[in-house]
């Protein structure tokens, strides 16, 4: 029987329990979010005892030589003695400087820190609340460019953290930052890759740093932005990034209209149908490309498996997966 | 001593190679897609590895038990003769791809053989 050692105390797991489902069962309250090893909010540290690989495989270097782990994704085969890592190890402050909403459900968030984070743009942050929840956010921002950091959050219905930032969250107002995390973004050094981005929704967010990162460091190959989704007002940013497709040539922006056509009538310039497969369609031959695929879940799933048979190679395909809290899997009150 | 089979063939560098060109055919060949179609694409690449490597000779740790414990769900869902057949030609193909010489690709396709009853569960 296996068993983890955590603040004094020990439990035995039950079979195939998690880490973190272990401790859940004996009343303790860890932060998490999405239970599947992508937002790095349950992270804990190892003190003693070998980890299973999984348990590790969202993490940079540094961090598993350090012991991180993630305690959603972590069946441990031997006993592991663990802990809650240090408050001051893992966030930092960041204060609100602008909230402005660029449509009836995206807003851009902009923050400060007070020493500069060294990141870069399509990563992730994660926020802390004051009550204690986290919620994961990618960088459009991009810090060649901007000393701010920016983040578009998408408000869902029912969503704790979107709605609060929406509504609620106000400049001057701080915030605990954890980060950067995550391994989408531009890679310098191969500036004649053709490039293919595909995002949904606030999927913009990481593409659009990762757009300018590319193109601020001399990029020329081809770069083709497909942007989705299902209402022309959720298309936010459409300026901005025409502004780009007309000063650099070799950018293509394309924005996709999954929904019903609003009352308006399709905008000119935009295509209908679901962005990842417009962007199959136009480019049936990957090999040698760079893809990055980002938001809904789903999409980037099946678009991974499409980019990789359509022949970009698995490593060159990188993604960021906005992985929800599955409500169907907390315990109802 | 002569160079051995996995350094003949290219080594690690060789299975990076392979790896997306096997992976690629299972996946598109409607008579074996299902045991490889997995939402953990990263996770099947390390596998994949593990397995290419094996074939090629290379150091691995499996034992033939290991080989019975990975494929045995496999087994329970159908796993049979003419699956292992598919793979291994999807193996062959890859080699052929590859321009590997005809005497190594003769020697792989001899150690995956080697293991038709370990991985088949007999
Ligand atoms: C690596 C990563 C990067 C991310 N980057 C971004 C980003 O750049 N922009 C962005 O907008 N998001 C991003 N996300 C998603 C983000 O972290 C949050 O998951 C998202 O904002 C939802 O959080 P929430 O607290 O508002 O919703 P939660 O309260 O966690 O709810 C999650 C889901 O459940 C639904 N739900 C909640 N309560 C109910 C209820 N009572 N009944 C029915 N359904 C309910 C919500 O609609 C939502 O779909 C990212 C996620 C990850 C893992
Ligand atoms: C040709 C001989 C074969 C050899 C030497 C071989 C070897 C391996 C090895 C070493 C692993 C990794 C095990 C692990 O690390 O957990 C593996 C996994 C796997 N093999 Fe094979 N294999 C063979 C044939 C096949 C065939 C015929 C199929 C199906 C048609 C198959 C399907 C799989 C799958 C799906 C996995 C992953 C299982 C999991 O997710 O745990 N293999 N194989
Ligand atoms: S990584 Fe564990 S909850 Fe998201």
């Amino acid at each position: 029987m296996t068993e983890i050692n955590f603040a004094g105390e020990r439990h035995a797991l039950a079979p195939d329990e998690t880490v973190l489902e272990c401790l859940e069962r004996t009343a303790h309250a860890l932060p998490f979010s999405c239970r599947n090893g992508a937002c790095l909010t349950c992270m804990m540290r190892v003190r003693a005892g070998t980890l299973p690989e999984a348990a590790q495989a969202g993490l940079r270097e540094g961090q598993k030589q350090q012991g991180y782990f993630l305690p959603c994704v972590c069946r441990p085969d031997a006993d592991l003695e663990i802990e809650a890592p240090a408050d001051a190890e893992l966030f930092g402050r960041a204060m609100v400087s602008e909230i402005t909403h660029l449509s009836a459900s995206i807003c851009r968030l902009r923050l400060r820190t007070a020493t500069p984070l060294f990141y870069h743009a399509g990563q992730f942050i994660n926020l802390r609340r004051g009550d204690g929840l986290v919620r994961s956010y990618s960088l459009a921002s991009v810090p060649r460019l901007e000393d701010i950091l920016e983040l578009h959050v998408k408000r869902l219905g029912g969503g704790k953290m979107s709605n609060w930032i929406y509504n609620d969250l106000a400049v001057g107002e701080a915030l605990d930052i954890h980060g950067p995390n995550g391994d989408c973004y531009y890679i310098g050094g191969e500036p004649d890759r053709p490039l293919l981005l595909i995002g949904n929704g606030s999927g913009l967010a990481p593409l659009y740093g990762i757009l300018r990162d590319a193109l601020a460091d001399g990029h020329a190959g081809p770069i083709h932005l497909y942007h989705g989704s299902r209402t022309a007002k959720g298309l936010y940013y459409g300026d901005e990034l025409q502004a780009l497709a007309r000063e650099y040539r070799h950018f293509h922006y394309l924005p996709c209209l999954s929904g019903t056509v609003d009352e308006a009538g399709p905008e000119p310039g935009v295509q209908r149908g679901r962005a990842d497969a417009a962007a199959f369609a136009d480019h049936p031959d990957l090999s040698g490309w760079r893809v990055y695929l980002c938001g809904y879940p789903p999409m980037v799933q099946t678009a991974k498996k499409r980019a990789f048979l359509a022949g970009a190679a698995l490593r060159d395909i990188l993604t960021d997966s906005f992985e929800m809290q599955d409500v169907r899997r907390l315990p109802r009150d | 001593m002569s160079e051995s089979l996995f350094q003949r063939i290219g080594g690690a560098a060789a299975v990076d190679a392979a790896v997306d060109v096997f992976y690629r055919k299972v996946l598109t060949d409607p008579h074996v897609m299902h045991f490889f179609d997995t939402t953990d694409m990263d996770g099947q690449r390390a596998k994949q590895i593990s397995f290419l490597t094996m074939a090629f000779g290379g150091p691995h740790e499996y034992t033939g038990m290991d080989l019975r414990i990975a494929h045995a769900p496999l087994v329970l869902d159908g796993l049979n003769d003419s699956h292992f057949d598919r793979v291994a030609g999807h193996l062959q193909a890859t080699l052929e791809e590859l321009k590997v010489d005809e005497a190594s690709i003769a020697e792989v396709m001899a150690i995956a053989g080697s293991t038709r009853d370990d991985v088949l569960n007999r």
